[in-house]
């Protein structure tokens, strides 16, 4: 810029300057892609930080660790349902029949270097899946996450618990052993008791009767290639609607519903985040390598003769198993047509179950008569209607989740297994009206015991007679009066132990409560000035002078 | 490290991104104001840098990686020199599996916890504030817009060009058609073709018109004296892949019942008999045997755990239950039909069947006959 001054030879200009080269490149790159602002932007991105926020990053990191070991697990199966002789180095099964399927799962369990252990970190992996985002819709659900403007992310992410949920079902009937064969001829019932296009959709499906030679190669191309797309996109679209509305946060000082307060995306949120990964991934890796699931030699090739006691799904297809087993016998005979009892519980349930928390949203919003924009999140005992409904709905979850192991419990315990059944279809209309109220009446005592703090003060334990003979706990004043006259109530956790109050940290952090200390002097060594902007954060930060 | 006021250019005048009177920070600083974000504290982890606990954390981190690096390369050596090869059921085949987990996690966590402890203890701590810019774009943009939108319908005319609008219709019917019938067209099956949900293996048209043979998954048939009172056993039907998946409605559950059972069944058949007019059930029998179709009535699992004391068979996928003196009623459960009966016979001293099932074997669906 200056060298009108100081004329150079022009050969030496021409000299490769390595220390340049990256400068160079980025206003090369610059130049033609204008990747300066946004860049910046990613960087500048906040992030707030609170526990609850990393549910859904284990659902996303156990979904690429489902993509590595499933793409590894793919060059070694075949899904062909031809009939094979087995020769492998399982001993047991030398010689016995079975499909290509099955024989290609064995060999990956016995003949691969390392099929075992990637085969059950798969499998470890789609239950983490499933576990993590069934939580996460959980945080989602109880601090009203899903209100305006997010309704669309919500319902994105209930698409995303029934694609996981087929991908994982579909996942572990690929390896054809007694288990996922009789798991196969269940779904191939629950199609069958579709009213009027029942037995058109499962003969279309199988290819003729049950098991036919299609299905598996069918189920396989959807595994591998058509809801992994589908889960790849849908994810995209939840990552990119997540970054453009920014996160929602807890109440707090300095913490409006205008703002975003947290740690600048780079490096800190990054460098976190990658180890929170690398940490989910260790966990994976160590369940798939020291806890034994889905033992398939141990079960044998699927017949349609063969099954044992204890036949159990997948922890997240058991509920539906739990509801099918509750169903009472309950055939309708339409004049000569049938539908039979299977469809209510497999079909019409998770029908319901999926278009109900779709709609939630609009159903909540519409009661409320609510069109605001919420980007302050709400504590469950704030809401407690709302809150009582979750539990309500974990309550039913819970009673089908339990019936769809009865047999097990029955026999673990040596309770009747008639009793069992019994208990669930009781316990599925009592549990959740009383799980309603119990939750409904903590909310409003959690929220009593705040309004009495932030009114009178913490209780210190320190008991005073008056001069008139009286005696009164002390209580330490929050703020206002000190007499009734209190803070306001907001929704943001309250200090409730003595001499730590008025101490809230700038923001409010810890795992699982607010570590509430002593709010820092002044830091004298920012490298910055105190901000010229808003006030409202700093004076937020001294809640009583 | 922290800069003051009088050095830097006072704010009235545009900020020159060259000044060399900014700092490094002041250039991050003014870079996040304008995407919207204040850093309203920020502040190193360690104010006097060296110290002991600051080393101590420096450690801490380059111990954790270390030990990620090692437990790396043990997996790789594992990997590829472990003796997994070995017979199964030696510790050399026992523990591959384990090892290779167990290096991989220990790797995957140290790494892991070295790059958490490296941003918690290490990075500056810093609260930063991003406004959000979220309300509804302004009303003349909205407006904007759609008028735009709306024009895009007018630039086409289409709606004074009803005979072109019309036309459009019959390509978008049928290219719409036509991408749809290679995949309904090809997967679609009707399932009355040949009656496939109505017939099993032991349809006597699949063995050259004769009576099915009743034998076990070896293909060997089996006399009355093979199952002993009270005793039960799975049967095939004896056609050529009888015993495969291709005949997976077809296995049958033979029982020998105990006299008393018997006669309570026979009672109960007879019964039937008298209200129902069931003629063809009653030869469902033979002396003391009886078959029941496997496939449970609810959701096809294999009905078929007997359970002696009570003549109960219980579905373990379900639970159902069905009385087998009672023509395999079910008695409990979600199941609502009986188990069919296979028409029992013994011929050249070999149990046969004497016909198909009489009636859909398995789960139901809509236009299952349901007279029976």
């Amino acid at each position: 810029m200056t060298t009108n001054t100081a004329p150079v030879p022009k050969r030496k200009r021409r000299r490769l300057d390595l220390a340049q080269i990256p400068a160079n490149t980025a206003r090369g790159l610059d130049e033609r892609l204008q990747l300066s602002t946004p860049l910046r932007r990613a960087f500048n991105k906040v992030f707030p930080d609170h526990w609850s926020f990393q549910l859904g990053e284990i659902a996303l990191y156990s979904f690429i660790t489902l993509l590595l070991t499933g793409t590894f697990l793919a060059l070694f199966f075949d899904p062909s349902m031809a009939e094979v002789r087995y020769h492998g180095s399982y001993v047991p099964l030398q010689g016995v029949e079975m499909t290509k399927a099955y024989e290609t799962s064995l060999n990956l369990s016995f003949d691969v270097r390392g099929g075992l252990v990637l085969r059950q970190m798969h499998h470890w992996a789609a239950l983490l899946f499933m576990a993590s985002i069934i939580v996460h819709m959980f945080r989602v659900f109880f601090t009203g996450a899903f209100r305006k403007p997010r309704e669309l992310n919500w319902m994105i992410g209930v698409l995303l618990f029934w694609l996981g949920f087929l991908e994982g079902f579909f996942g572990y009937s690929l390896p054809d052993d007694a288990l996922s064969g009789t798991g196969l001829r269940i779904a191939s019932a629950i199609m069958l008791s579709i009213p009027v296009i029942g037995s058109w959709v499962t003969t279309s499906l199988f290819g003729g009767e049950f098991p036919g030679t299609e299905i598996l190669p069918r189920l396989y191309i959807m595994h591998v290639l058509l809801i992994p797309a589908l889960l790849v996109a849908l994810i995209a679209v939840h990552m990119a609607l997540m970054v453009k509305q920014k996160h929602t946060q807890f109440p707090g000082p300095g913490r409006t519903n205008s703002n975003v307060v947290g740690g600048r995306m780079f490096p800190g949120f990054v460098i976190k985040t990658s180890g929170f990964f690398m940490i989910v991934f260790a966990i994976i890796a160590l369940l798939g390598g020291l806890v034994q699931i889905n033992p398939i030699w141990v079960f044998g090739p699927y017949g349609a003769a063969v099954v044992s006691a204890g036949s159990q799904p997948d922890w997240y297809v058991m509920f539906l198993d739990g509801s099918t087993r509750l169903m009472p016998a309950w055939d309708i005979h339409l004049g000569p047509y049938t539908v039979p009892a299977i469809f209510w519980p497999t079909v019409v349930l998770p029908g319901l179950l999926t278009v109900l928390p779709l709609l939630y949203p609009f159903i909540e919003a519409r009661m409320h008569r609510d069109k605001a924009m919420h980007h302050l999140l709400q504590r469950p005992r704030d809401v407690p209607a709302r809150t009582a409904l979750g539990a309500m709905a974990i309550a039913f979850y819970c009673v089908l989740l339990i019936s769809g192991g009865n047999d097990v419990i029955a026999d673990k315990l040596d309770i009747s297994l008639n009793a069992m059944t019994w208990a669930g279809r009781i316990g599925l209309l009592l549990a959740p009206p009383i799980a309603y109220y119990i939750t409904y009446r903590v909310c409003l005592g959690l929220q009593q015991h705040d309004r009495e703090v932030l009114a009178h003060g913490v209780e210190t334990g320190i008991i005073r007679r008056l001069p008139d003979g009286r005696f009164i706990e002390v209580h330490q004043p929050l703020g206002g009066d000190g007499h009734g006259h209190g803070l306001e109530y907001v929704g943001a956790p309250v200090p409730k132990k003595m001499n730590r109050i008025g101490a809230v940290a700038p923001a409010v952090r810890g795992f699982f409560y607010p570590i509430e200390k002593g709010a820092p002097p002044r830091p004298p060594a920012a490298p910055i000035s105190p901000a010229s902007g808003p006030q409202e954060l700093e004076s937020s930060q001294q809640p009583h002078a | 490290m922290s800069t003051t006021h009088h050095d830097q250019p006072s704010s009235a005048e545009p900020y020159d991104v060259d000044d060399p009177r900014y700092s490094r920070f002041d250039l991050v600083r003014e870079g996040a104001r304008r995407d919207g974000v204040q850093i309203v504290h920020y502040a190193p982890r360690f104010p006097v840098p060296g110290t002991k606990a600051e080393k101590r954390v420096e450690r801490a981190v380059a111990l954790q990686l270390t030990l990620s690096g090692l437990f790396a390369l043990a997996f790789v050596v594992a990997y590829i020199w472990w003796p997994w090869r070995d017979p199964i059921g030696s510790w050399g085949a026992n523990l591959y599996t384990p090892i290779l987990g167990l290096t991989l996690g220990a790797s995957l966590l140290f790494i892991g916890m070295a790059l958490v402890t490296f941003a918690k203890k290490l990075l500056p701590d810093e609260i930063a504030v991003q406004e959000r810019h979220d309300g509804s774009p302004p009303r003349d943009e909205q407006v904007l817009t759609s008028t735009t939108a709306l024009n895009l319908v007018d630039e086409t005319g289409i709606k004074r060009r009803p005979l072109i609008k019309l036309a459009f219709l019959l390509p978008a019917a049928g290219l719409g058609a036509a991408a749809v019938a290679p995949l309904v067209g090809s997967l679609l099956k009707n399932p009355n073709d040949g009656h496939i949900l109505l017939k099993t293996g032991w349809d006597p048209a699949l063995n050259g018109g004769k009576p099915v043979p009743l034998v076990r998954d070896d293909y060997t048939p089996i006399r009355p004296e093979d199952v002993s009172e009270n005793g039960q056993m799975t049967v095939f039907p004896g056609i050529p892949g009888g015993t495969t998946s291709t005949y997976g409605d077809s296995p049958v559950l033979l029982i020998h019942m105990r006299q008393s059972d018997a006669d309570a069944l026979r009672t109960s058949i007879a019964k039937s008999e008298a209200t129902h007019n069931e003629v063809p059930v009653v030869a469902g029998m033979w002396n003391n045997f009886v078959a029941y179709s496997k496939i449970c009535t609810h959701a096809g699992c294999p009905a078929s755990l007997y359970e002696k004391e009570t003549s109960r068979l219980l579905c373990p996928c379900h639970q159902s239950q069905f009385l087998t003196t009672d023509q395999a009623r079910p008695i409990f459960g979600p199941a609502t039909r009986k188990l069919p009966m296979l028409p029992l016979d013994v011929q050249d001293g070999h149990f046969v069947a004497r016909s198909d099932f009489l009636e859909p074997v398995g789960p139901a669906y809509w236009e299952r006959p349901s007279q029976l």
